[in-house]
């Protein structure tokens, strides 16, 4: 296998884009993030498109050919284009099989994108997409929402270990403090513990402001071979490790409600590729579509030990400045979670930070950084480490 | 759902219908074909279930999808059948009443309707056990 290094990375704004259509939104990350490589499109060997939903966000599948079109590396060059489907860890898995494309040796300079358009239609029908990543014939059928079922996370979480409805607004205050510092955040504003216990009740014990928002958005990073990278940029960002894992798709079938086992295995995974500990990461962008999801994340890659997080939250070891800064770019709470877009924006974060260049919200001296992403309620996990390459 | 979909599911739904693997001794509601321990040297038989449990959790939904829109607030919870095995369903109650550890047994309830004159879904809600 080869050493495998990230030169670009490009991002449109995430938020209620109705000005933007599906393609564009593809196409302007992916522009961005060649003009960051200094890449040429005819030097693009490969590409891989993460989407959780288009078919019902809008009614379009055979989303590779038409991101490759949109760009001209259809019609002229015919590279191969492959879209990856995992739910809200599409762009992870987008991420990994560009990595696992040119660590094999397969091709050289591979584009990974992520995108989706959940604007377009109303919210009953966005409910009931997003419900598709669970197990449709026995979770969904008996109305079960999204919320509901990361509610079902919590209230077990809670009952268990004490965690109490502050520490859990915490890490929405926290993300919404972080997302004011990020120039592409859907939310730029701060919040208060208040607006969030004062909120929307959507499925108990879960608030709105714990849920992640609706996102159009898109984000694309450009790899290439390691040994490779110095031809086009003076900051390449080492691929550590790449991994993945799959759990029951069903919640009720789950060994532990609360722990994401998915999440404990590619987490282990990745530190054993990687061959480093839990303490020399620097920070983590992790999967936070509710507020208890990034309470779990924090524990199942062995960051603390279970029924701890609340704690390291409220104490804030976790905020920019803190022991371990966990989504500094906002996460997906304040940054916003177009679903198949938000594993590769997370890369995109970690490249920026470990360049240095997370201006407002830089976590000081960077140097590894991890991402963690999460499909349905943990049937799929994503997680990557990178590296500053001095 | 359309009518096959829902017709291929419907004796499990309506009568807690799961499976055995005997040779494990593992019980499985929803049915499976595979037993996820032993896979092929599995042998899976079908089981009904007696339909007593108790609630492992639960939330109650205040924003529901498409077509569910109408019944809320509603409470869904995860159930773990006396035999040994977990599943997703609601629970007619008092939203106030619910709570985790609460015993319950399987009802047969309908589900959803597709509009005034479209297909009736019916499968198993839970009642709380008294
Ligand atoms: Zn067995």
């Amino acid at each position: 296998m080869r050493e495998v290094a990230v030169i670009g990375v490009g991002l449109t704004t995430f938020g209620e884009k109705w000005d933007s259509s599906f393609r564009q939104m593809c196409v302007e990350a992916g522009i961005k993030s060649l003009e960051d490589a200094n890449v040429d499109g005819n030097q693009i060997d490969e590409m891989f498109v993460g989407n959780m939903s288009g078919g019902r966000f809008i009614l379009q599948e055979h989303i590779s050919a038409l991101i490759a079109d949109a760009v001209g590396l259809a019609s002229t060059r015919h590279i191969p284009a492959t879209r990856t489907e995992a739910a809200c860890a599409s762009g992870g898995l987008a991420f990994r099989q560009a990595y696992t494309s040119v660590a094999s040796g397969m091709s050289d300079i591979v584009i990974a994108a992520g995108v989706e358009k959940m604007t377009d239609v109303d919210g009953g029908v966005t409910t009931d997409a997003l419900a598709g990543a669970a197990d449709r014939e026995w979770e969904g059928i008996y109305g079960v929402t999204f919320p509901s079922l990361y509610a079902m996370i919590a209230r077990d979480y809670m009952n268990r270990y004490g965690l109490t409805r502050e520490q859990l607004a915490q890490v929405a205050v926290k993300n919404h403090y972080n997302g004011a510092r990020n120039p592409i955040a859907q939310f730029r504003k701060e919040i208060t513990i208040d607006t969030v216990l004062n909120s929307t009740l959507v499925a108990d014990p879960i608030r709105l402001m714990d849920c992640s928002p609706v996102t159009d958005g898109a984000a694309a990073v450009i790899l290439c071979p390691l040994e490779r990278a110095k031809e086009f940029t003076d900051s390449p960002v080492k691929v550590l490790a790449s991994t993945q894992a799959t759990d029951t798709i069903a919640l009720h079938d789950r060994r532990d409600i609360s722990t994401l086992d998915a999440t404990v295995a590619a987490g282990n995974r990745a530190f054993e590729m990687a061959k480093l500990e839990r303490k020399d990461i620097d920070l983590v962008e992790v999967h936070d579509c509710f507020t208890i999801a990034e309470l779990c994340a924090i524990e199942d890659l062995g960051f603390c030990e279970k029924g701890k997080a609340g704690i390291m939250t409220e104490e804030g070891e976790t905020a920019l400045g803190g022991r371990l800064p966990i989504n500094p770019s906002g996460g997906l709470k304040a940054c916003g979670h177009p679903v198949g877009a938000t594993g590769i924006k997370q890369v995109c974060e970690v490249v920026e930070q470990l360049r240095g260049e997370a201006t407002g919200r830089q976590v000081e001296g960077a140097e590894i950084g991890m991402t963690h992403n999460v499909g349905g309620t943990g049937a799929t996990v994503v997680t990557n480490i990178f590296r500053r390459v001095n | 759902m359309s009518v096959p979909r829902f017709w291929r599911k419907q004796p499990q739904r309506y009568n807690l219908i799961g499976s055995k693997c005997e040779t494990c001794g593992t019980y499985y509601y929803p049915p499976r074909t595979v037993c996820p321990q032993c896979r092929r040297d599995g042998k899976m038989v079908e089981h009904k279930f007696k339909g007593t449990g108790k609630v492992v959790t639960f939330s109650i939904i205040r924003t529901a999808s498409a077509p569910y829109d109408y019944e809320t607030p509603y409470p869904i919870a995860i159930i773990e059948l006396e035999e040994g095995t977990r599943m997703t369903a609601p629970v007619v109650c008092d939203i106030e009443d619910m709570e985790i550890g609460m015993p319950v047994r399987a009802t047969f309830r309908k589900i959803v309707a597709d509009g005034d004159s479209g297909m009736i879904v019916y499968g198993t809600k839970f009642v709380p056990l008294k």
